[in-house]
């Protein structure tokens, strides 16, 4: 006796098949939601950004005359934040990751520090901010300048730079490692020599993303009272300064009173998206040349 | 300075050409195991190892996959450490000086005593950068010095002509045969005294292989060479000292030819005519 009855089957068939192909829809047209708001959002800020960027809005000052008024300050304030983050992330990141996976010896002490690290990376950036004013701001009594911005916002992606060079050093085989301690290497020369060289391109990937996470960052910067007004370029660390996604922000709110601010701040986040569509091309380049090499 | 062991090669030379089993005795040793237990947590992997190995002979280390033999070479340059559950008892004397001592620095164990793995493993950097590794790291800088010492371990491990002229070239370029004679040649270059090597040929083709074998019976001339293998008829072709091992423990240990003709133990006997394994 057979178990399948074909005619039940062929009876069947043309709703099965017709579910399979709601089914293919409904998927389809939950990506296309996203796509879409995504196109009308970049339409609209390209449209109301039309006229407005030119080489003297990236040039110019600040200014209250919506004319006139440039970036400039802005564009150096985001390249002085980066100045300090980079390094800063840089060194602990890179150095908390060589510590977690090649000395720490797995246990539950290495095991906590893992998941902090994790739960920080879950934190809200604005909770960041508050640490950052306690500390930098009123602690070193710093004030709202180029060292304290740079440093809450280094200490906000950690946790990505950290993550993302953890993953680069478990990438590099433990055959290498082997070759190199079989030769007498110390674990130190092993890690400059073999290891670090190997898992450099996943790190400059991981801190690249984690940049472009800190140029975007606003709440932070808010926090610890990065000024809405700034007319001076920053000239160095201990400098007053802000940044593109501040500018935004501020013009945004102020275009209730001059609907030209709309535009501008259309302008920046033009400027801005650009940016980091540079910097994730790069990562993207850096991660596919460099994968796959063992 | 460094390019020393030229001076010695003669007297190795003249010691290996009339070396025959009964002469052994007069080598000294290279290791002397006592009484060796190893533990991977409470899987006890090596039982009271109690072997003596000659310097400036091939001793194979052979037996069934999981009997130990991989992790009694590991031990001997105590690379087994790296596994973190790792428990030892017992004594393992390199050169008279036991290497479990505190006071004996791994690094310094590792100088004396070389290894090659059982899958080539050059690091992706030029095979010249590879050779010039092990020398770099013990502080050689002289540019000079470095080119003496590449082609030398290139030619001792018998690839120089093949890559003389692609020095520069990244070692993943060379097939998986050149890859592992550009690692035996790293490992010469830091000019060891002993080379381990952990079933170097089971990822090779016969050709490379054969080649490989042939490098070994050059290099025992100057060398102590420990190797693995689950190849019974390698072990027989290049040895001179075979051990058997099985579940951890050594069921023989004697010279190469009465293992393979004459065995004393039933279970060596049945392993090598492939009753079991």
């Amino acid at each position: 006796m057979k178990y399948v009855d074909t005619n039940q089957v062929q009876k069947k068939m043309t709703s099965r098949l017709l579910t399979n192909r709601i089914a293919k829809t409904l998927f389809l047209l939950a990506t296309l939601f996203g796509l879409l708001v995504l196109v009308v959002l970049i339409y609209r800020v390209v449209a109301q950004s039309l006229g407005w960027i030119d080489f003297d809005f990236l040039n110019n000052r600040l200014s209250t005359n919506a004319e006139r008024a440039g970036i400039k300050g802005a564009i150096m304030g985001t390249l002085w934040l980066m100045l300090v983050v980079a390094p800063v992330t840089l060194i602990l990141g890179v150095g908390t990751a060589i510590y977690l996976e090649e000395y720490a010896k797995k246990g539950r002490l290495q095991a906590f520090i893992q998941m902090n690290i994790s739960n920080l990376a879950g934190v809200p950036s604005i909770v960041f901010g508050i640490l950052g004013l306690t500390i930098f701001v009123r602690g070193l009594n710093l004030g709202a300048v180029v060292l304290a911005g740079g440093f809450t916002m280094a200490l906000l992606v950690l946790p990505v730079v950290v993550v993302a060079s953890q993953e680069a050093i478990r990438a590099v085989p433990q055959f290498l490692r082997e070759a190199s301690y079989g030769m007498g290497a110390t674990k130190w020369q092993t890690i400059k020599n073999v290891v670090l060289p190997a898992a450099l391109p996943g790190i400059l990937t991981g801190v690249i993303l984690a940049l472009s996470r800190a140029i975007g960052e606003t709440a932070p910067l808010v926090v610890i009272g990065i000024p809405a007004f700034i007319i001076p370029l920053p000239e160095g660390l201990l400098d007053k300064f802000t940044v593109m996604p501040l500018q935004i922000y501020y013009w945004t709110i102020d275009s209730a009173l001059v609907d030209e601010y709309a535009n501008l701040a259309a302008a920046t986040i033009v400027v801005l998206l650009l940016v980091l569509f540079i910097m994730n091309s790069i990562a993207v380049l850096i991660r596919n040349k460099f994968q796959r090499r063992f | 300075m460094v390019v020393s062991t030229y001076s010695e090669n003669k007297t190795a030379e003249e010691s290996s050409d009339h070396m025959s089993a009964n002469k052994g005795s007069k080598k000294s040793l290279a290791y002397q195991t006592k009484d060796l237990n190893l533990w991977y947590g409470t899987d006890h992997a090596l039982k009271n190892i109690n072997l003596d190995i000659n310097e400036r002979e091939v001793t194979a280390i052979i037996g069934p996959s999981g009997c130990g033999k991989s992790t009694f070479i590991k031990t001997l340059n105590r690379m087994v450490e790296l596994i973190p559950v790792v428990k030892i008892s017992g004594d393992i004397l390199y050169r008279e000086r036991s290497i479990l001592d505190k006071s004996y620095k791994v690094e310094d164990l590792r100088t004396n005593v070389g290894m090659v793995f059982q899958k080539p493993n050059p690091f992706p950097k030029s095979i010249y950068e590879n050779i010039a590794y092990g020398p770099k790291i013990h502080g050689i800088r002289n540019k000079k010095v470095l080119d003496e010492i590449v082609e030398k371990s290139l030619r001792g491990a018998a690839i120089w002509d093949e890559v003389k002229d692609r020095l520069n070239e990244n070692a993943y370029g060379l097939s998986g045969g050149q890859q592992q004679r550009l690692c035996i040649a790293r490992c010469l270059a830091i000019e060891p005294d002993v080379i381990l090597m952990d079933e170097p040929t089971s990822a090779l083709d016969p050709i490379s292989t054969l080649k490989v074998e042939q490098l070994v019976q050059e290099l025992k001339k100057e060398y102590s060479i420990i190797i693995v293998t689950h190849n019974m008829q390698q072990a027989a072709r290049i040895s001179d000292k075979t051990a058997f091992f099985l579940n951890g423990e050594v069921v023989e240990f004697d010279d190469t030819n009465k293992i393979f003709s004459t065995p004393s133990d039933q279970r060596t006997e049945d392993y090598i005519t492939g009753r079991f394994g």
